[in-house]
C-alpha cells in the first residue's frame, strides 16, 4: 500500500451543445499549484459563451498542455491534474485514442477460408480463365481476395512463360503454392500497393479543401528588418472587435462641455484624508463624477438605452461600464446598479474594479450589464478625446483632466479649476438637445457639490 | 469565395433564396427574433421582416400543415422543426399529406415545401436533441431527403431543395455545424439533389455513408493510407430519398468490399436499402460480406457521457471496421 501519484486528464468540456471547440483565455492555476476539486482553473471563451473551466479532482496541477489562445476541440486534453492515491487498485487513466490495429499486424496460420471463393473472386477467375488453387490468398484465414486474383492476372501477364512458377515467384521459394504463403507476412503486401500507388483524387474540387489554417503571427526578430510581429492576444482581439462593429454600426456624434469644479476641488482636499483613514479607499473625483452622472441619467433615462432596429430599449437599471486601462489593454468593467449608491459606495466600487482589473482577477460577472460607460480620461493628462461607444450601449462620456484656468465670471477674472466633458453619442437614438440637456444637468450635479454635501 | 461554418452556408442558402424569390418565407419555433436556437436563421428577420420569418406557438404539426398550405397555394415555405426529435407530431402532415399531393391530385397540385430538421448526437443533448428520424420517412414515396455532410453541399443542396417542386426533408447535422469549415462560393450554384459525390479515390476497400460520420470516415481513410498503406473509396451519399443507384453500384464494384457507415440505428437504416440494392444488382461484384456500421439499436441516445460514448460513431470504431473489411 504506497502513495500512488496519477496523472489524471482534464477534457475540453462541451459547453454549448453545437460547439466543437473553445479558447483557452486564462490559466488560474499554474503547474504546482494546489487544486480542490470544482475550483476553477482556467477561462475559456467561446462566441458562444465565456466560462470558467472547473477541476474535476482534487490535486496539484501538472502541466499545462494548452497554450493561452490556443483553440482546443471539445475532448481534447488541455491540462494534466496529478492526483495522490492511497487506494492500491489504481484504474490507470487509458488515453482514449489508442486505436486497435492488432487486426492487421497478426495474419493468422488459420487456413479455413482458403477454398471459400467470393462472387468477385469467381467473376475474375472465370473471366480469366484462372485455376484459383494456384493464385496465393492474402485474406482473412487464407481468402483469396479479389485483389490477389488481380495481382495474379498482372503478374501472369509477365511471365507467361513459367506460369508454374508464378506463385512460388511471390512467395519466395515455397514450392507448392498450397503451402501457400508466408506466414510472416502482412496481410497485405506493400509490393501491392506500389504499383496501385496513385494519389487520392478527388473529383469535386473546392469545396473539399482543408480548412485553410489562420495565420497566428509569432514574434520574430528577423534580422535586417525594422519590424516586429506581435501576436494577437485573445483579448486584443475581442477589443478590437467590439471597436470596430461599433463604429461601423453606430452613428457617432460628439460633443463637449466645460464644467467649473473649484468647488468640488475643495469639498475632496477637504475630505479625503479623513476618508481614507476611515474607509481605506481613495476619495477620487471619479466617485463624484460618477454620482453626477448616475443622477443626469435618472433624468434623462434615454441615455441609458440601446439600439434594436425596430426599437428602443431603455434599461431600467444603470450600470456603470467603466473604462480601466491597463499597460497592453482596456478593460469596462461594470459598476452594477450605481443609481443605488452613494459617493462613498461608489469610490470604493471603483477602487475595487481597477485593482481587479490590474491583478487580472476580473470575472466574466464583472464585465457584464453594462449600459452606460464613464471613462476617466483626465487620470492620464487629456484634455479633450473623442471615445467610441461601448457597443450596444446609447453613448460614453469622459472626463479630462483638471485644470486652472482664468474664467470671466460677472465681468471679472477669476482662477478657477475646469474641467472638460465629452460625450459620444449614437445618433440613431440620441440627438443634439437631449445630450446638451443632459451634459448640462451632469454640469449642473457637479457645480453643485458644495462643503455641505454628504458622501454617505 | 468565403471560408464559412457548415452553419453558415446554411443560413446564406436561405438569405439568397429569399433575395432571389420573394415567394420564399421562414417559419419555425424561435427562427425570428431570436434566429434559431442555433442561430441557423439569426438576422433573416432584420432583413426580411417577421412576415418572411415567422416565429410560430409550439407545434410541429401545425408548423408543417401551415407550410404545406401555403405551398400549395403558390408560397416556397422552409419550415423549421427546431431539432429532428420534434419533427415527430408533424409526421402526418409530412408523410400523409405532403408527400401525396401530387399523387392524390393526379398532378393538379404539388407541395414544394423544404422541412429543415437538425439531426445527431455526440453533443451530450441526451434523448431528445440527438436522434436521427431519416428511417421514419426513408420509404415513404413522394418526399426526398436530403443529408449533407459539408458545408459547400449544405448550401448547393438547400438551394435545390428550395427550387425543387415536391417536398424535401432537409436533415442538417448539428454536431456538424461549426465542426465543418470550409471554402464555400459566394455566388449562386446548386448541388443537384440524387446525385451522390466520390469524396475520395481508393481501391481496397468503399465506404458509404452520408452526414457527420463521414467526417470519422475521411479521418480514418487519411491515417490508414498512411499506416497501413490501405486506400478506402469514400462515397457521399448526399441524398438518401432517391437514391443515386448508379453511383452506389460503381463505387462497390471498384472494390468489391462493402463498408456502409450511419448514425442512425442499424435495424432498417438506410444501409439496409443500400445493402439490398447492391445484393440485387452487384452480388458478383462482392468480394466480402456488406458490412455496416451503425448506431445500436437502443431506444434513443443516452445522457450519461460514457454511454454517449459507447452509442456515438467515433473516427476509431470507424477505423476498425474499415480494416477488417480490408483484412477481410
Amino acid at each position: 500500500m504506497s502513495d500512488n501519484k496519477q496523472l489524471i486528464d482534464v477534457f475540453m468540456p462541451q459547453l454549448a451543445e453545437s460547439l466543437v471547440s473553445a479558447t483557452v483565455g486564462k490559466w488560474l492555476k499554474q503547474p504546482g499549484d494546489r487544486i480542490e476539486q470544482y475550483e476553477p482553473i482556467c477561462e475559456v471563451i467561446t462566441d458562444k459563451v465565456n466560462a470558467e473551466i472547473p477541476s474535476t479532482v482534487d490535486g496539484i496541477m501538472g502541466e499545462l498542455i494548452a497554450e493561452e489562445g490556443q483553440t482546443i476541440g471539445v475532448g481534447e486534453v488541455i491540462c494534466r491534474i496529478s492526483v495522490i492515491s492511497t487506494n492500491e487498485s489504481v484504474s490507470v487513466n487509458i488515453p482514449s485514442n489508442t486505436v486497435t490495429v492488432e487486426a492487421s499486424s497478426t495474419v493468422s496460420s488459420d487456413q479455413s477460408m482458403r477454398s471459400r471463393y467470393s462472387p468477385a473472386v469467381q467473376s475474375l477467375a472465370a473471366e480469366h480463365g484462372l485455376n484459383l488453387a494456384d493464385i496465393p490468398g492474402t485474406g482473412m484465414a487464407g481468402r483469396i481476395t479479389r485483389k490477389d486474383v488481380l495481382a495474379y492476372v498482372e503478374r501472369g501477364h509477365s511471365e507467361q512463360a513459367k506460369p508454374s512458377t508464378a506463385s512460388s515467384a511471390l512467395t519466395g521459394g515455397i514450392n507448392s503454392p498450397f503451402q501457400g504463403l508466408s506466414h510472416t507476412n502482412p496481410a497485405v503486401t506493400p509490393s501491392q500497393y506500389v504499383e496501385n500507388k496513385s494519389p487520392a483524387a478527388r473529383n469535386s474540387g473546392l469545396h473539399l479543401n482543408e480548412t485553410p489554417q489562420i495565420p497566428n503571427n509569432v514574434i520574430e526578430g528577423q534580422q535586417g528588418r525594422a519590424e516586429t510581429l506581435i501576436d494577437i492576444t485573445p483579448v486584443r482581439n475581442t477589443i478590437a472587435t467590439r471597436m470596430r462593429q461599433s463604429v461601423s454600426e453606430i452613428p457617432h456624434a460628439w460633443t463637449m462641455i466645460e464644467v467649473d469644479v473649484t468647488n468640488l476641488v475643495l469639498i475632496r482636499n477637504k475630505l479625503k484624508d479623513e476618508f481614507k483613514r476611515n474607509e481605506g479607499v481613495n476619495l477620487t473625483y471619479l466617485a463624484f463624477l460618477l454620482k453626477a452622472v448616475v443622477n443626469a441619467i435618472k433624468d434623462y433615462p434615454i441615455m441609458n438605452s440601446v439600439w434594436a432596429t425596430d426599437k428602443i430599449i431603455v434599461k431600467r437599471d444603470i450600470n456603470i461600464s467603466l473604462a480601466v486601462g491597463t499597460d497592453d489593454t482596456v478593460m469596462v468593467p461594470v459598476i452594477q446598479k450605481a443609481d443605488q449608491k452613494n459617493i462613498a459606495g461608489l469610490a470604493k466600487e471603483v477602487e475595487d474594479l481597477a485593482t481587479k482589473t490590474r491583478q487580472g482577477k476580473l470575472k466574466l460577472d464583472d464585465m457584464q450589464g453594462g449600459t452606460f460607460t464613464v471613462n476617466n480620461t483626465g487620470s492620464f493628462g487629456s484634455v479633450l478625446s473623442y471615445p467610441i461607444i461601448n457597443y450596444p450601449q446609447a453613448a460614453i462620456l469622459t472626463f479630462e483632466s483638471i485644470v486652472k484656468r482664468p474664467v470671466v465670471i460677472n465681468d471679472m477674472i477669476a482662477v478657477r479649476s475646469m474641467a472638460n466633458i465629452c460625450l459620444s453619442l449614437d445618433h440613431r437614438i440620441l440627438d443634439g438637445v437631449i445630450c446638451g440637456r443632459f451634459l448640462q444637468r451632469v454640469k449642473e450635479n457637479l457645480e453643485g457639490y458644495t462643503l455641505d454635501t454628504k458622501l454617505y | 469565395m468565403a471560408v464559412m461554418e457548415y452553419i453558415d452556408a446554411i443560413r446564406l442558402a436561405m438569405k439568397e433564396e429569399m433575395e432571389r424569390d420573394e415567394n420564399v418565407f421562414i417559419l419555425g419555433e424561435d427562427v425570428g427574433v431570436k434566429g434559431g436556437v442555433f442561430t441557423t436563421t439569426k438576422g433573416l428577420m432584420d432583413q426580411f421582416g417577421e412576415e418572411r420569418v415567422m416565429d410560430t406557438p409550439l407545434a410541429e404539426s401545425a408548423i408543417a400543415g401551415v407550410a404545406i398550405g401555403a405551398a400549395m397555394y403558390g408560397m416556397k415555405p422552409i419550415a423549421e422543426m427546431q431539432y429532428s426529435d420534434f419533427m415527430l407530431p408533424a409526421t402526418n402532415q409530412i408523410i400523409s399529406e405532403a408527400a401525396k399531393i401530387r399523387y392524390r391530385s393526379n398532378n393538379d397540385w404539388n407541395c414544394p415545401i423544404v422541412v429543415r430538421a437538425p439531426i445527431g448526437g455526440g453533443i451530450f443533448g441526451g434523448l431528445y436533441h440527438s436522434q436521427c428520424p431519416e428511417s421514419i420517412f426513408f420509404g415513404t414515396p413522394g418526399l426526398k431527403i436530403v443529408a449533407p455532410y459539408s458545408a459547400y453541399d449544405a448550401k448547393g443542396l438547400l438551394k435545390a431543395a428550395i427550387r425543387d417542386p415536391d417536398p424535401v426533408l432537409f436533415f442538417e447535422n448539428k454536431k456538424c455545424y461549426k465542426l465543418i469549415k470550409e471554402d464555400v462560393p459566394l455566388d449562386d450554384y446548386i448541388v443537384p439533389l440524387g446525385v451522390a459525390n466520390v469524396l475520395r479515390e481508393g481501391d481496397d476497400i468503399t465506404v458509404i455513408g452520408y452526414s457527420m460520420p463521414l467526417h470519422f470516415c475521411m479521418q480514418a481513410a487519411e491515417e490508414l493510407e498512411k499506416e497501413m498503406g490501405i486506400t478506402a473509396h469514400v462515397l457521399d451519399l448526399r441524398t438518401l430519398q432517391p437514391l443515386d443507384r448508379n453511383a452506389i453500384l460503381e463505387s462497390v464494384r471498384k472494390t468489391g468490399k462493402v463498408l456502409i457507415v450511419h448514425e442512425d440505428n442499424k435495424t432498417g437504416g438506410i444501409g439496409a436499402e443500400v445493402s439490398a440494392i447492391i445484393s440485387e444488382e452487384c452480388l458478383y461484384d462482392l468480394d466480402a460480406p456488406i458490412m455496416r456500421l451503425c448506431s445500436p439499436d437502443v431506444p434513443a441516445m443516452p445522457i450519461s457521457p460514457p454511454m454517449e460514448k459507447f452509442y456515438m460513431l467515433t473516427k476509431d470504431k470507424v477505423k476498425e471496421a474499415m480494416i477488417h473489411l480490408a483484412n477481410y
